[in-house]
C-alpha cells in the first residue's frame, strides 16, 4: 500500500511536470528553441493567483483564469519582444536571450513581490474518502492535478490533430518555408504556441503551489528545469513524449526518494534520463533523423 | 607573401591577448600598491581571474568544438572541492603556501579532466541540444554528490564517507583527536585556509592562454574545428571525431578544474551548491557575448560582466533587472539583422565623416 | 592535355567485371559484389557489382533518385551495406567505419557541398592531410620540434595539393566565401589530400559553366595521370562522363542496367530508355 500510495504521489507530481513539459515540447517543436524562460512563466503565475486571492479576494477558479489570462499576454509579449527579432539567428543567441528573459522575470517578481517566500496554500478543497479501509489515502489535490493533466493532453491532441491553427502548428513544426508558402502565418502560429504553452504554464504554477506551498520568484526554476528534462526524456517536440516524459520522470522522482536516497532523488532522476537518451538519442517517443549525406 | 601576412594575423592576435592580459595585469598591481583599489574590488581579483578561465576554457567546447555545454560549473565544481582537499591535507607537508596552491590546482585539473572523461564519453556521441541537456544533467549530479561528501583528514591521512541516507555527520568520519573536517556535506568546505592570489590568478590565465591557443593552431586544433564546422566531412577526411571530440572537453574540463581549485581556496568556506546550473549559464553568457571562439573577447567580457552588477550597486535592486535587460539588449543588438544593419550604417557614416588620412592607411 | 585520347578497351576480371586492358596485370582497386542496402522496407540498392581499375576513371550515371549517391555513401560507409562485399585493394571493408574506410584509400567529394567553411582554403587541405602529416596534441601545445617540422611540411604540401587547381593564392581566404566552383575544386584537393588510392567525386561538374566544366575535365585527368590512381565519379553532364570515362555503369532503380565504355554505353537500347522513357510502338 505504500509503494501504491508513492505511487500515485509520483504520478500527480509527474502531471505537473508533464503541463510544464508541454508548454516546453510545443515550443521547441515549433521554434527549435530552448525556452528556459518557461520557468519563470510558471513562476508568474502562481504569483498571479496569489495576488488574485489573497489581495483581490477572487474565488480560486477566478483566480487561475487571470493567472492564465496574465501569463498568456506575457508569452505573446516575450515571444514578440525577444524571440521574434531572432527568428533567423543563430540557436544559441536565442539560447543566450532566454536566460536573459528568465533573469529578468525573477528579478522584476523580486521588485514587485519581495524575496521572502509567500504561503500560497492549496487551492484545491477537495477531500477524498479513505480506500481500501484506511490503507489508501489519495488526496485531493492529487486527483485535481491529474485529472487536469488528462484533460489537458486529451485538449491538445485534439487541437493539434483536429482544428485548423493546430494542423498549422504541426505544418509549422516541420518545415516553416513551405508551410509559409501554403498561405500559413507562420508569427502568429508561434505566438499562439506561445500563448498555449504560457497558459499551460500558469495552470502548472498554481498546481505546483499546492504541493510546495512556498512561492519565491526562483520557484520556477527547478521544476522547469526538470521539466525540461521531462520533454527531452519522451522525446523533445512530441506532445504524448512530454506527457509520458513527465509521468515518468514524477514516478521516478518519488521512488527514488522514498526508496533510496532524498539528498540524490535529482541525481537519479538526471541519471535515468541520460541512459534513456544513450540507448535512445531522440527520447523515448521521438524520432531521430540521422543527417542526409 | 600573402600567406606570410596572415599567419602574422593570427600570431598577433594571439601575442596581442597575451599582451593584454600582462598589462592588465601590472595595471592593477601598481593601481594596488597606491591603494587605488578598494577592498571590495579587491575581493573580486581572483574570482574574476577564475571566471575568466572559465570562460576561456568553456569557450574552447563550444566555439571551438561546437557543441553547447550546460554544466561547466560541474567540472569547476570537481575542481574546487579536490583543490581544497589535496591543499588541506598537504598543510602539514608542504609547508610553502604558493606550492601547495599549485599542486591543489594541478590536483583540481587532474580531477576536472576524470570528470571530463567520465562525462565526455557518454555525452558526446549525443548531438546539439540533446548533448547540452546531458551536460546540465551532469552538472546537477555532480552538485548533488559533492552535497554528499564528507571529508575529513588526520594524522592517520585523509577520511571519506558518503552520505547517502542523509543521516551521517562529520562525526561519522571518526578523526583523530587532530583532525579537522574538510568539507562537511551540503555545508561544504570550512575552515579553509585562504591560499589563492591574484598572481596565481594571472599564471592561470596565461596557461590556460597558452594551452588553448596553441592547441587551436595545431593540427589537433584543427581537427577539432573541423568536427565544428562538418562532422560529416571530417569523418570523411579520416578524423577520429570521438578522440577529438574529447581533447577538447577533456582540456576544458582540466582547466576548469584549475580555476575552481583557485576558486575553492579563495574562500574560507564554500558550498556545492554555488556551482549550479546557474553558474554554468554565467560562464556560458561570456562566452557567447565574447563571441564563439574568440578568446580575447571572452576575457573582456567575464571582467565586463563580473563588474558590472558590482558597478551598478548604485541602481541596488534594480541591477540585476538591468543587467537581464542589457544581455537581452545586446544579443538583438548583435544577432537581430535589421538592428544589425543599422549599426553598420551608423558606423559607415561615421568612418565616411572622418577625415581622408583615415583611409590612406 | 586535350589531344584526343585512344579509346579505352575493357578486359574482364575473374569476377565478371571488366576494366581498362593497361591495369590488367594488377588486381582492381575496388570491387563490389553483390552490393544492396534496404532502407526500411525500400531496397536503394541492389546486386550492385563493379571493378575499378587502379587508374581507371569510371563513371556512374543514372537518372535521379537512381541510388548513385548511395553507392558513394556505401563505398565510404557512411551506410552499413545489408548485402554483398566490397573490397578495396583487395582488402574487405566489412566492419569498417567511414574513418578506417578513408585511412585504407577512399576518399570522397560530396553533392552538397561539404567544406570546413568558416576555415581558410589552406586549413581545409590540412584537415585533410591529418593522418598524412601527424604530430601529438602536446607537441602542439608545447610547439616541439615535431610541431615546427610538421606545420612546414604541411603548408607546402597544401600549396603544392592548391597548385593543381590553380588555387594557391585563394590559400587564407575563407572557404566559406569562395565561389561555387572554386568550393567544389577545394572539395577535390581536400579528399586528395587524404593520399588515396580511389578518389569518389559526387557531381564535381555541378554548378560550373562550359569552360570550367572542360577545365575541370582536363584536371581530373592530370589528376590521375600524376597521382596514378583510380577516380569514380558521378555525374549528369554527358559531355563530360563520355569524354573522360573509360568504363561506366548505368544505375536505375538501384541496379546496374548497362555497363561497359562509352561506347558501348551511347549505343545501349536499355540506357536510351532509362534516360528517355520507352517508346511507344509505331503504329
Amino acid at each position: 500500500m505504500e509503494f501504491l500510495s508513492n505511487l500515485i504521489i509520483g504520478v500527480s507530481l509527474g502531471s505537473i511536470y508533464a503541463i510544464i513539459a508541454l508548454g516546453y515540447t510545443m515550443v521547441y517543436g515549433i521554434a527549435k528553441m530552448l525556452n528556459f524562460a518557461h520557468g519563470d512563466v510558471i513562476m508568474v503565475g502562481g504569483y498571479i493567483a496569489y495576488c488574485g486571492i489573497s489581495y483581490l479576494g477572487l474565488p480560486a477558479l477566478v483566480s487561475i483564469l487571470l493567472a492564465m489570462l496574465v501569463c498568456t499576454v506575457l508569452g505573446v509579449v516575450i515571444e514578440g519582444l525577444a524571440y521574434r527579432p531572432l527568428r533567423e539567428a543563430g540557436s544559441l543567441a536565442v539560447l543566450i536571450t532566454a536566460i536573459g528573459v528568465s533573469y529578468f522575470l525573477q528579478n522584476a517578481a523580486q521588485l514587485i513581490w519581495g524575496a521572502a517566500p509567500k504561503n500560497f496554500s492549496s487551492v484545491v478543497n477537495l477531500t477524498i474518502p479513505p480506500l481500501f479501509g484506511g490503507a489508501l489515502n489519495v488526496s485531493g489535490v492529487a486527483a485535481v492535478t491529474v485529472t487536469v493533466c488528462i484533460v489537458v493532453m486529451a485538449g491538445l491532441t485534439w487541437f493539434t490533430s483536429q482544428t485548423k491553427m493546430g494542423k498549422a502548428m504541426r505544418a509549422c513544426s516541420e518545415d516553416k518555408a513551405a508551410a509559409q508558402l501554403m498561405g500559413i502565418n507562420v508569427n502568429r502560429t508561434i505566438s499562439m504556441t506561445f500563448a498555449i504553452g504560457s497558459a499551460l504554464a500558469a495552470v502548472a504554477g498554481v498546481l505546483l503551489c499546492s504541493y510546495t506551498p512556498t512561492l519565491t520568484p526562483t520557484t520556477g526554476s527547478m521544476p522547469g528545469i526538470k521539466a525540461f528534462t521531462a520533454a527531452v526524456f519522451g522525446g523533445i517536440g512530441s506532445i504524448p513524449g512530454a506527457f509520458l516524459g513527465g509521468i515518468l520522470l514524477g514516478v521516478i522522482e518519488t521512488m527514488a526518494k522514498a526508496y533510496i536516497s532524498t539528498n540524490l532523488a535529482n541525481s537519479i532522476v538526471f541519471a535515468v534520463l541520460i541512459i534513456v537518451l544513450l540507448v535512445r538519442p531522440a527520447g523515448l517517443l521521438g524520432k531521430y533523423v540521422p543527417e542526409k549525406v | 607573401m600573402n600567406k606570410l601576412k596572415s599567419m602574422k594575423t593570427a600570431a598577433k592576435v594571439n601575442f596581442a591577448t597575451y599582451l593584454g592580459v600582462i598589462l592588465a595585469f601590472v595595471l592593477v598591481s601598481v593601481m594596488r600598491s597606491q591603494g587605488l583599489i578598494n577592498s571590495a574590488m579587491g575581493g573580486m581579483l581572483v574570482p574574476v581571474c577564475c571566471y575568466i578561465v572559465m570562460a576561456v576554457s568553456l569557450n574552447l567546447t563550444v566555439g571551438v568544438l561546437g557543441e553547447l555545454s550546460l554544466g561547466h560549473a560541474g567540472f569547476m565544481s570537481v575542481g574546487a572541492f579536490s583543490g581544497i582537499i589535496a591543499a588541506m591535507s598537504l598543510q602539514n607537508a608542504v609547508p610553502f603556501a604558493p606550492v601547495r596552491l599549485g599542486i591543489a590546482m594541478l590536483v583540481g585539473a587532474a580531477c576536472g579532466a576524470v570528470t571530463g572523461v567520465v562525462v565526455g564519453v557518454p555525452v558526446l556521441r549525443l548531438r546539439g541540444d540533446y548533448l547540452a541537456i546531458v551536460t546540465l544533467a551532469f552538472g546537477e549530479i555532480i552538485k548533488e554528490l559533492i552535497n554528499c561528501l564528507l571529508v575529513g583528514v588526520d594524522s592517520k591521512g585523509l577520511h571519506m564517507a558518503f552520505n547517502l541516507t542523509g543521516t551521517l555527520t562529520i562525526d561519522s568520519l571518526g578523526l583523530g583527536e587532530d583532525g579537522i573536517a574538510i568539507i562537511k556535506g551540503a555545508q561544504g568546505s570550512v575552515g579553509t585556509t585562504k591560499l589563492a592570489s591574484f598572481t596565481a590568478g594571472f599564471v592561470l590565465i596565461l596557461v590556460a592562454l597558452f594551452i588553448i591557443q596553441n592547441l587551436v593552431n595545431s593540427r589537433s586544433g584543427r581537427a577539432i574545428m573541423a568536427l565544428r564546422d562538418n562532422q560529416i566531412a571530417a569523418e570523411s577526411v579520416g578524423i577520429n571525431i570521438t578522440k577529438y571530440k574529447l581533447m577538447a572537453f577533456v582540456t576544458s574540463a582540466a582547466l576548469a578544474g584549475a580555476a575552481g581549485a583557485l576558486y575553492g581556496l579563495n574562500f574560507s568556506s564554500l558550498q556545492a551548491a554555488k556551482f549550479n546550473f546557474n553558474t554554468s549559464i554565467l560562464v556560458l553568457v561570456y562566452v557567447v557575448l565574447g563571441g564563439l571562439g574568440n578568446m580575447w573577447g571572452s576575457i573582456i567580457a567575464a571582467v565586463v560582466l563580473y563588474v558590472l552588477p558590482e558597478a551598478l550597486r548604485e541602481f541596488q535592486d534594480y541591477r540585476m533587472l538591468v543587467y537581464a535587460i542589457v544581455l537581452i539588449l545586446v544579443m538583438l543588438a548583435t544577432n537581430n539583422p535589421m538592428i544589425k544593419g543599422f549599426f553598420a550604417r551608423l558606423f559607415r557614416r561615421d568612418r565616411k565623416a572622418e577625415p581622408k588620412g583615415g583611409e590612406a592607411k | 592535355m586535350s589531344a584526343k585520347r585512344e579509346p579505352t578497351k575493357l578486359v574482364p576480371v575473374p569476377s565478371t567485371n571488366r576494366i581498362p586492358e593497361r591495369d590488367a596485370d594488377k588486381s582492381p582497386i575496388l570491387e563490389c559484389r553483390h552490393l544492396g542496402i534496404d532502407f526500411g522496407g525500400l531496397t536503394a540498392v541492389d546486386d550492385f557489382d563493379m571493378a575499378i581499375g587502379r587508374t581507371e576513371i569510371a563513371g556512374l550515371i543514372g537518372p535521379n533518385g537512381a541510388g548513385k549517391t548511395t553507392v558513394f555513401n556505401l563505398l565510404t560507409k557512411v551506410y552499413q551495406p545489408t548485402r554483398g562485399t566490397i573490397l578495396v585493394d583487395g582488402r574487405d571493408t566489412h566492419g569498417m567505419n567511414t574513418i578506417q574506410c578513408n585511412k585504407a584509400g577512399v576518399a570522397r567529394t560530396f553533392q552538397n557541398i561539404r567544406l570546413f567553411a568558416n576555415l581558410s582554403v589552406e586549413d581545409n587541405v590540412k584537415i585533410g592531410l591529418h593522418n598524412q602529416i601527424r604530430y601529438g596534441m602536446w607537441q602542439g601545445i608545447f610547439r616541439l620540434p615535431g610541431y615546427w617540422k610538421g606545420e612546414k611540411i604541411a603548408h607546402e604540401r597544401a600549396l603544392e595539393l592548391l597548385s593543381i587547381f590553380d588555387m594557391q593564392d585563394l590559400a587564407n581566404h575563407q572557404a566559406g566565401s569562395l565561389p561555387y566552383g572554386a568550393q567544389r575544386r577545394l572539395e577535390i584537393v581536400r579528399a586528395l589530400a587524404t593520399n588515396p588510392s580511389l578518389l569518389l567525386l559526387d557531381e564535381p561538374a555541378a554548378g560550373m559553366n562550359p569552360s570550367e566544366t572542360a577545365e575541370l575535365m582536363e584536371n581530373i585527368q592530370k589528376i590521375r595521370d600524376t597521382f596514378q590512381i583510380a577516380i569514380m565519379l558521378i555525374e549528369h553532364d554527358m559531355n563530360l562522363v563520355m569524354g573522360i570515362c573509360e568504363g561506366i555503369a548505368v544505375l536505375n532503380y538501384g541496379k546496374i542496367i548497362a555497363k561497359g565504355t562509352p561506347e558501348e554505353i551511347q549505343a545501349d537500347p536499355k540506357v536510351i530508355e532509362a534516360y528517355l522513357g520507352k517508346r511507344k510502338e509505331e503504329g
